[in-house]
């Protein structure tokens, strides 16, 4: 029996392709994160646990993962009814909506957080509206989450709209001939195909939200312990030239975030071989 | 335009190179310099630019082109410590001059002595402002403690026009009370009216004239003044407490940039030109405080007389108030943990 521990590809260039990308990867990414990393680890560990365990910062942890997990619900939900209406439905003005969702992505974060405030404020369009029914947005935790669900928005419908594009609607009619109701068909088809897509989306539109700072500084109020989010904390220490201690709280902000992507992912990959069985 | 300039120089010096001139003709090319500086500066310095554009050409026949970077003053700071080409900078606190030294050795220790008034030729102070009328009645600091009033001011922990507004509440209730325990107490009833602690001074403007919120706003002199006279006259007042901070915003050569460029004569010069009765005027045109008292009496009508203290003397000089004060565990830190 003979062993091949290399099979010739169709394409070559595994080689060459791979160490580009190792390169790639290790000059955009690694190398900056390392950088930070080591400011970090210049510290003791006394230094370190003090600086990032802080109760101002804990505070801080609590509102920017939880702010960011509900805006990316959000997303997901929201998202993916866009996503299902611009796929599946052909009306006026589609290709303005379908353009339309891509603008967080190109807007000033910043520009996006002051016409947030403007609307939101008890003196704004929305607000003075709210207000009645004892709502208050801008300057609450709520603002936070309404400025982190703006700018995640674009992810879960870009994800999920080439990937039911590609859905087929055979499939659709073939589970309603076999006499599965629309929830069924939903439930069992639909759904199971968009899976992974879904899951990819919520994953980028809730590390984007953790990361972001312009947007939000301006509807947050960033009262501490209340309304701070955890990089206008990073922000202050580097502001005093605490460069560890703001590496040390990013630190804890990226193996956070490391840790749930990662597991997103794996969730993503078990739905994925789940779903083709 | 950036670009269409170095295309407008670099064409220059092909030009001159196919004419076979000597390099002395290229040495009388436009010089540059970059002066970093902090926000609110902007219109003074496009305006003393020019001025002395007009002065060096005059006096040494040659062109000078500055270049402005502005931003808040603490990453500015950074961004020079982290390698930006400043010739010079002109900041808000000399705190943040100090860290060039601190962290990067590239300016002297004594670099604040080598300049007149501390190297700051123009100043400010900390003043109230209230909206039209003055509905709540605010005199003094005393009224920011008051429990049916709100107070604007960006956080001192991100803000380095910030720290001016609380060291100047601070050393009002030293000289008051005469008793550091009160100052803290005073200070903190003051930050426990504030309903919203923006990071930078340009939010905290918003939050207050665009949103609306807040009773009045602790604002530099010369910002307030901008305000007054951009955001509408008659919508705000001014209020000059009895007694306040003097802010001196430093400014410095950067040693190391100047030495490795070869244009310290020419940034030195940039600097004492400050100090002229010209450019005193024009910072006082631009709501600053010129240096030189003869001409702050010019301004007399616009600058009415304070009580004014250095941080040298409330604080024994910025390195010891930000110690104490503002960095983490700080004063500051104490206060936010006790109201929130």
């Amino acid at each position: 029996m003979t062993l091949a521990l290399r099979q010739p590809s169709v394409i070559p260039g595994f080689g060459i392709t791979l160490g580009f990308t190792l390169f790639y990867m290790g000059l955009i990414l690694l190398i900056p994160i390392g950088a930070f990393l080591l400011y970090t680890a210049q510290m003791s560990w006394a230094d370190f646990w003090q600086a990032v365990s802080h109760r101002q910062v804990v505070a801080s942890y609590k509102l920017s993962f939880g702010a960011s997990l509900i805006a990316a619900l959000l997303n997901l939900v929201f998202g993916a009814i866009v996503a299902w209406v611009l796929v599946r439905y052909q009306f006026f003005g589609k290709r303005v909506i379908d353009a339309l969702v891509d603008l967080p992505f190109a807007m000033p974060t910043a520009v996006a957080g002051i016409a947030l405030v403007t609307l939101y404020a008890s003196t704004g369009w929305v607000g003075q509206y709210l207000e009645i029914l004892g709502l208050r947005v801008a300057y609450t935790q709520l603002g936070v989450v309404v400025a982190l669900t703006y700018i995640g928005l674009p992810f879960v419908v870009r994800t999920v709209q080439p990937v039911l594009e590609d859905l087929e609607r055979e499939l659709e009619e073939a589970s309603a001939i076999l006499g599965a109701n629309r929830l069924t068909t939903l439930r069992r088809v639909i759904l199971p195909a968009l899976l992974p897509a879904l899951l990819t989306g919520f994953a980028l539109a809730f590390a984007r939200a953790l990361g972001e700072y312009g947007s939000v500084i301006f509807i947050a109020g960033n009262l501490p312990f209340r309304t701070e989010i955890t990089p206008l904390l990073i922000v202050a220490k580097a502001e005093q030239y605490d460069y560890p201690g703001a590496a040390a709280i990013g630190t804890v902000m990226l193996l956070a975030a490391f840790v749930l992507l990662l597991l997103i992912n794996t969730l993503q990959w078990w739905t994925a071989r789940h779903s083709r069985r | 335009m950036p670009r269409s300039r170095f295309s407008r120089l670099a064409l220059a010096g092909v030009t001159a190179l196919a004419l076979g001139l000597s390099g002395a003709a290229l040495a009388q090319q436009a010089a540059t310099l970059l002066n970093v500086s902090y926000d609110p500066t902007r219109e003074f310095y496009r305006e003393y630019n020019n001025a002395f554009a007009a002065h060096w050409v005059a006096e040494k026949g040659q062109r000078v082109n500055v270049r402005m970077s502005h931003g808040g003053s603490g990453s500015q700071a950074r961004s020079v410590i982290d390698g930006l080409d400043a010739d010079v900078v002109t900041l808000a606190l000399a705190y943040d001059v100090d860290a060039l030294h601190d962290r990067a050795q590239l300016i002297p220790e004594d670099w604040q002595t080598r300049l007149p008034q501390n190297s700051s030729p123009y100043t400010s102070t900390i003043v109230l402002l209230v909206r039209a009328g003055n509905p709540k009645n605010i005199r003094d600091w005393d009224d920011l403690v008051r429990k049916d009033v709100q107070v604007i001011t960006p956080n001192p922990k991100t803000s380095g026009g910030a720290r001016w507004n609380y060291l100047a509440a601070w050393g009002y209730a030293l000289e008051k009370f005469g008793d550091e325990d009160k100052a803290y107490e005073f200070v903190r009833d003051i930050f426990a009216n504030v309903p919203v602690l923006d990071p930078a001074a340009r939010g905290a403007t918003n939050t207050f004239v665009q949103r609306r919120i807040g009773d009045v706003f602790i604002a530099w002199e010369n910002e307030a003044f901008l305000a007054v006279e951009q955001l509408g006259q008659g919508q705000y007042e001014i209020v000059v407490p009895s007694v306040s901070i003097l802010a001196e915003p430093p400014v410095s050569v950067v040693d190391r940039n100047v030495d490795r460029k070869g244009t310290r004569e020419l940034a030195q010069a940039y600097l004492e030109f400050l100090y002229t009765d010209e450019a005193q005027r024009l910072a006082g045109k631009h709501y600053y405080r010129p240096s030189n008292p003869e001409i702050l009496a010019e301004f007399a009508e616009r600058f009415p007389e304070v009580n004014l203290h250095t941080v040298d003397e409330w604080f024994g000089g910025w390195r010891n108030a930000q110690e104490t004060h503002f960095n983490d565990g700080g004063v500051f830190d104490r206060i936010l943990a006790e109201i929130h």
